[in-house]
């Protein structure tokens, strides 16, 4: 879907993005993780064309982002920011329908698009319509950025720091919201954050950027399981390998038949969960329930294995 | 360790308590102003030295009394300590009864005598000076939304202008010296107009487009801003001075100049002069305004493709546009204040009237040029702050 072919960008002579190349696919959820300086923003601003590359090319859907005007190839990419650069003068409302608006929707459409945004994420349209920034909550604010970046369907979706200014309870619901609306789309989605922890929550791809360079461009099992260099190992950081390596997989894909005692878990929580919940009760095996029915059991021994380095 | 008890019935006697400080000084205002300063001056024509009379003297006993009694409550509402709304009211009703009371002694006094002039003095102005005071105070308190100021503004608008067109004030002094000039009165406040609008008309057009230049070019910025920081430091006499020579050689070399009305002295040089003194507050406040809008706006209208024109006429501008528009404020009120001047130099206005009075010592007629100026001023100001206020982005609801 997005093709990043020998992508270079020099500002005064030094490279700060310095010949990327890989390949998003359709509905994928890439995450651009790095240090600040790492060059991650400057290689996003050159999907949108924000930053025009020095050298190399981008391709979406296969043709050359060249080759549309640079604003036209902007309303198709839904774009986020961290701090969200909601509009303070627009209401709600207005916000959502900047792109519609930029691309001629008739007012009707634009107005029925606005609500059904608002009401996907959990803003109730009548109240929230026509507030102003200003009246909203933190989180109410990025989810009218998200929305607003979705107004116009967009097929892919930029997001720079998205969660940054929100603080950790809100940022996890954020992030949740954005997975189930992501499957609900298959939006592909290209997502630059310092937090490695949210890049394996959220990314099936992780790219890995230092001083400008692609370091390692894989899914999150594989960086773990095998970093390609050692600022990548430093960057998940050898203390948390195993729990990072259970917390990408859920209880579902790994229950067992037969019952335990105690506490049940859900079946859609993470393998850290269980983990966590075995050692903090002191249990060898937590019943697994679906829906609040027993459906198996997972047992300590089959997690200390699942958390074991992947041969 | 023991919290010492308290309770309000245990609190010490403070004045503070029950008066208003405000109101305090305001008193003592109006006690020298109704007690000890002459309400007018009475003159049997409009050169002599006048007769100074205090309120008793000035009306018929029964009006004179009235006028003190209204005084007297009003005075007690201000230092005590009520509702805004009543100290607004009674604010705006003792101007009222000083301005209707100044016409009745007029007449009183001027008996049908046409030469006579029967002026304001310091105790009339004292007085409206400080329930003007209460007044201001008492809409600072209620803070009122910019749409409710200016109704207030277009009542005390309407009530001056019934006052003046039903005769009330036909014999002070100030309206004698226009029963005169009716004529050349508005045609001097259509100059004046002319001359401070247009200044800022001529000023905004260039200035915007040339403070959006500086703002995206920041050499640019420094050396414009320091050019038009040199004019601003020009005396304004000085300045309109100073484009005489100029002006003259245009108006005799280049063909059609003067045909346009460009000279020496006159309009010309006084329209150049005040639009030079604009330029700086508005190329200033436009650059502040864009430098205000925050970066991520910017980021986020670039990058939902907005086209470099639609993001400075759909965000740069309407964020800048509250601080603009200071800036257009800070012009418009120096420049309805500088136009006076240009009567030095035969630019017209309401600063004929004030050079002509000074130099026939005649107080009235210098009143006649300087009231309408600072009441213009006043009411560009208030229309000016409301427009700001309702260009701000809306702030949070507080809860």
């Amino acid at each position: 879907m997005i093709e990043i072919d020998g992508l270079c960008k020099l500002y005064d002579g030094v490279p700060v993005v310095d010949d990327v190349s890989f390949t998003i696919g359709k509905g994928d959820i890439c995450a651009v993780v790095g240090t600040s300086g790492s060059g991650k923003t400057t290689l996003m601003r050159m999907i949108n064309r924000l930053v025009e590359p020095t050298s190399g090319s981008v391709r979406i859907g296969g043709r050359d982002t060249r080759a549309f005007e640079a604003h036209q190839l902007r309303r198709g990419i839904g774009y986020v920011i961290q701090g969200n650069g909601l509009f303070p003068h627009r209401s709600v409302a207005q916000n959502i329908a900047t792109v519609p608006q930029l691309l001629g929707w008739d007012r009707a459409r634009i107005a029925a698009r606005v609500d059904a945004l608002l009401s996907l994420f959990q803003l109730d349209p009548g109240q929230y319509r026509d507030r102003f920034p200003s009246e909203l909550s933190g989180g109410q604010q990025q989810r009218v950025g998200v929305a607003r970046a979705l107004a116009a369907e967009p097929d892919i979706l930029l997001m720079d720091e998205p969660f940054g200014a929100l603080d950790p309870i809100i940022r996890g619901k954020a992030q949740a919201d954005l997975l189930a609306i992501q499957r609900r789309f298959g939006t592909t989605i290209m997502l630059v954050t310092h937090d490695m922890n949210e890049a394996m929550a959220l990314g099936s791809t992780i790219a890995v950027m230092d001083r400008g360079r692609l370091m390692q461009y894989a899914p999150p099992s594989e960086i773990i399981a095998r970093p390609a260099t050692d600022f990548v190992a430093e960057l998940i950081g050898s203390g948390d390998r195993p729990f990072r390596m259970l917390s990408l997989d859920s209880v579902l894909n790994h229950v067992e038949p037969g019952a335990a005692a105690g506490e049940a878990i859900d079946c859609h929580a993470s393998l850290r969960d269980a983990y966590a919940e075995c050692l903090w009760s002191g249990r060898d095996a937590l019943p697994v329930t679906r829906d609040g029915k027993p459906i198996g059991r997972i047992s300590l021994a089959r997690l200390t294995r699942l958390a074991a380095r992947p041969r | 360790m023991a919290i010492p008890y308290h309770s309000p019935a245990a609190a010490p006697f403070s004045p503070t308590r029950r008066f208003d400080k405000l109101g305090i000084v305001l008193v003592l205002l109006v006690v020298a102003g109704a007690a000890l300063l002459p309400f007018v001056t009475s003159k049997p024509n409009r050169i002599v030295p006048g007769e100074p009379l205090p309120i008793i003297g000035a009306l018929p006993l029964g009006q004179a009394i009235l006028l003190y009694a209204v005084v007297a409550i009003g005075a007690c509402v201000a230092v005590l300590r009520v509702p805004n709304i009543w100290r607004l009211l009674a604010g705006m009703g003792v101007i009222g009864a000083l301005g209707l009371m100044l016409g009745a002694s007029a007449t009183f006094l001027a008996d049908g005598n046409g030469v006579a002039r029967i002026s304001p003095a310091s105790g009339f102005w004292l007085l409206v000076f400080a329930f003007a005071l209460l007044i201001a105070d008492a809409l600072a308190r209620l803070q009122l939304g910019p749409l409710v100021r200016l109704g207030i503004s277009a009542l005390i608008v309407g009530v001056v202008a019934a006052f003046l067109w039903g005769g009330v004030w036909q014999d002070v002094s100030i309206l004698r010296e226009y029963a005169n000039r009716g004529a050349a009165f508005w045609a001097e406040a259509r100059t004046h107009l002319l001359l401070s609008f247009g200044s800022l008309a001529a000023a905004t057009l260039v200035g915007v487009p040339l403070g959006i230049v500086c703002h995206r070019h920041g050499k640019l910025r420094v050396g414009v801003l320091n050019v038009l920081n040199v004019v601003q430091t020009v005396p304004s006499i000085a300045l309109f001075g100073l484009l005489i020579a100029p002006l003259a050689w245009v108006a005799a070399n280049i063909p059609g100049a003067a045909a346009l009305g460009i000279s020496g002295i006159g309009f010309a040089p006084a329209m150049v002069a005040l639009f030079g003194y604009s330029l700086l507050p508005i190329v200033a406040n436009t650059v502040a305004g864009l430098d205000a809008a925050p970066p991520a706006v910017k980021e986020a209208a670039r990058g939902m493709g907005m086209t470099e024109r639609q993001v400075l006429l759909e965000a740069e501008l309407p964020l800048a546009l509250p601080i603009l528009l200071t800036g257009i404020r800070i012009v418009l009120v120096q420049n309805i204040g500088m136009a006076t001047i240009a009567a030095l130099i035969g630019g017209g206005g309401f600063g004929v009237f004030v050079f002509q009075g000074i130099g026939q010592t005649a107080m009235d007629l210098v009143l006649l040029g300087a009231v309408p100026t600072v009441a213009l001023a006043l009411g560009a100001a208030v229309v000016l702050d409301a427009m700001v206020e309702l260009a701000e982005p809306r702030k949070a609801r507080t809860a």
